[in-house]
């Protein structure tokens, strides 16, 4: 495969740096679970990107078609689990930095750790 | 009935759980919380036996035969660690009732009750899969329960330490869904059995050794070994009693049980340990846990957050174990996983008790609590022993075996670290001791004995520390067997 034909998979190399890096380096709470958002997609594409074969049709049973080819659909079904995981988590994540923002006041994180101290 | 109690032991706290929540009355959702871990308790106790006696239960879920359908397997190994979930939460919740009532405020109690009981469902979820894409779904409800649980703290720096485990948490588990993913593209299958069937065919690809290292990195970040281990101190030491009771003594036992199902059972002793050489690495990270989180431990001045770097010191044990890939070594790290339940559940409810008296766990705050609080302070005294290792307790026993796991393999420096993290553990266990025994009680506060329902759970963890340390013969044939089955010489 050439390297265009990958094209999937780099955006999901590029999706996943994005997301990883500005999960670590961005200090702003929201900020952070942005990337840690960005950070999922990039595995969804992933596992949507494996399911899909070159020529495949959507994996309904098609009569008298023995030679048809179909996606697999298995890597899509997981997938919608793992969004509605990440749904989750986001949801968990926000409502977290509302409690932070009424307690602290603030959800830049080095400001909190002054708070803390 | 019992055909079916793989999965009525996940489904009915899962059940429970909305019930507990929809209740909304703090006495009746803890009641249903009682039922629903006495039940696993009973479910967890029965299967165990069961697979004793006539070996591995496979469970097809809805009659979808495997490696299609998804596939509950229980063995020896993953049967131990359901009886040492279900165990540490049937005496929680009782313990939870008073603690929980002070310390979290009323409203929010049966939400409590029911993201508790969902932990519990998914840490057993884990344990019973044989299906790595479920492991990954139960992973998630027990840890999105756990932030929960731990942002329930009174001290508000619990928020800011739950969503700093709820990232670090969020960036395991997706290393964890890449491994996932990775490995079925290389063999089209999910089921645990059938992946270790499928990857010795493909196992010289690239594929598979970045699928092995995503999964390494995301389940030790999950397992809080040194370096990952940043998220645990603070969960731990803000989290309300009863939830670092719980959480300490399950959540990372169980993800130690996934680090040996998949380097084990999925990929293989020798894939694992041969060809990615696996304990290069996992070695010298659980003797720098061992040596410099007992060394950190020592300069904490809150005792929670002492114990919740004892404990990533102790989470070195286990790996230490792990990575002899050994059977010594193995049955030491699987013992250790219990034994350490048994010594941290009983040192962080003891703490829970002086949380309910004193309302602090500093130990400025602690003068003389060996004489208000006698029971207390003697259960704690009995558990730091027991991580100390002092014979008769179980925290000797597991660190006998490991120092003979040593030993067999000839490594006589890494015996001598394993006694070291001893003498280093008696230092901050004495600290706390010293302050408690050997100082003057202040009157004014008129600090009484913790009631009966925290001490009773308490008291049942520190005669088990005591129990299986001189009786050990239970436990170590579990773990061998564990061992064994896991190494494949059975």
């Amino acid at each position: 495969m050439t390297a265009l034909g990958l094209f999937n998979y780099w955006a999901v190399i590029f999706l996943m740096m994005v997301g990883f890096y500005t999960l670590i380096a961005r200090g702003n709470l929201v900020k952070k679970i942005i990337g840690l958002n960005i950070f999922q997609t990039s595995v969804f594409i992933l596992y949507i990107t494996m399911g899909k074969i070159a020529g495949g049709t959507a994996p309904i049973f098609v009569k008298g078609g023995e030679d048809v080819i179909y996606s697999n659909p298995i890597p899509h079904v997981l997938i919608l689990t793992a969004i509605v995981v990440g749904v989750a988590t986001s949801a968990v994540g926000l409502s977290l930095v509302i409690r932070i923002k009424e307690a602290f006041g603030t959800i830049e994180e080095d400001e909190i750790q002054d708070e803390s101290l | 009935m019992t055909h079916h109690l793989p999965v009525l032991l996940v489904v009915v706290p899962l059940v429970a759980a909305p019930i507990a929540a929809l209740l909304n009355r703090p006495r009746l959702s803890w009641g249903v919380a009682v039922a629903a871990t006495l039940w696993a308790l009973y479910a967890a106790l029965e299967l165990l036996s069961q697979t004793m006696a006539t070996g591995a239960i496979h469970y097809e879920l809805g009659g979808w035969a495997a490696p299609y359908g998804i596939e509950y397997v229980v063995d020896p190994a993953n049967a131990w660690v359901v009886v040492i979930v279900a165990l540490i939460g049937a005496l929680v919740t009782p313990y939870a009732r008073k603690s929980v009532e002070q310390e979290i405020t009323e409203d929010r109690i049966p939400l409590f009750y029911a993201a508790f009981i969902l932990c519990l469902t998914g840490l057993l979820g884990i344990a019973v899969t044989g299906d790595v894409f479920n492991v990954f779904v139960f992973l998630e409800i027990s840890s999105l329960s756990a932030y929960a649980l731990i942002a329930l703290g009174n001290d508000r720096r619990a928020l800011t330490a739950s969503f700093q485990y709820l990232i670090m948490g969020s960036v395991g588990a997706t290393f964890i869904v890449i491994g996932i993913g990775l490995m079925y593209v290389m063999t089209g299958t999910l089921n645990m059995a059938d992946l270790a069937d499928r990857l010795p065919e493909v196992a010289s690809s690239r594929t598979i050794p970045v699928a092995f290292t995503f999964l390494t990195v995301g389940i030790t970040l999950k397992l809080a070994l040194f370096p990952l281990h940043l998220w645990l101190p603070n969960a731990y030491t803000y989290a309300p009693s009863a939830v670092t009771a719980f959480i300490a003594s399950t959540a990372t036992k169980v993800a130690v049980y996934l680090l040996l199902r998949f380097f084990f059972t999925i990929f293989g002793a020798t894939f694992s340990f041969d060809v990615m050489q696996l304990d290069r690495i996992l070695m010298p990270l659980a003797l720098i846990a061992i040596v410099t989180m007992s060394l950190v431990a020592i300069y904490q001045e809150n005792v929670k957050r002492l114990l919740a770097y004892s404990s990533v010191a102790q989470i070195g044990y286990m790996v230490l174990g792990i990575s002899f890939a050994s059977v010594l070594g193995l049955t030491a790290g699987i013992l250790h996983l219990f034994n350490h339940a048994l010594m941290k559940g009983a040192l962080f409810m003891s703490m829970g008790c002086v949380m309910y008296r004193v309302g602090s766990v500093r130990l400025e705050q602690m003068n003389g609590l060996g004489r208000a609080m006698p029971w207390t302070m003697a259960a704690f005294v009995v558990g730091g022993l027991s991580l100390i290792g002092v014979p008769l307790t179980v925290g000797f026993v597991s660190k006998w075996y490991l120092v003979q796991a040593a030993l067999e393999q000839g490594m006589w420096p890494v015996a001598g670290v394993v006694l070291l993290g001893s003498l280093l553990a008696l230092m901050y266990v004495w600290k706390v001791v010293e302050v408690a025994y050997f100082r003057e009680v202040d009157p004014e506060l008129g600090i009484s004995e913790a009631p009966l329902s925290l001490l009773a759970p308490t008291w049942v963890l520190v005669l088990g520390n005591l129990y299986f340390g001189i009786n050990a013969s239970d436990s170590v044939g579990v773990a061998t067997r564990a061992a064994e089955m896991l190494l494949g010489v059975l």
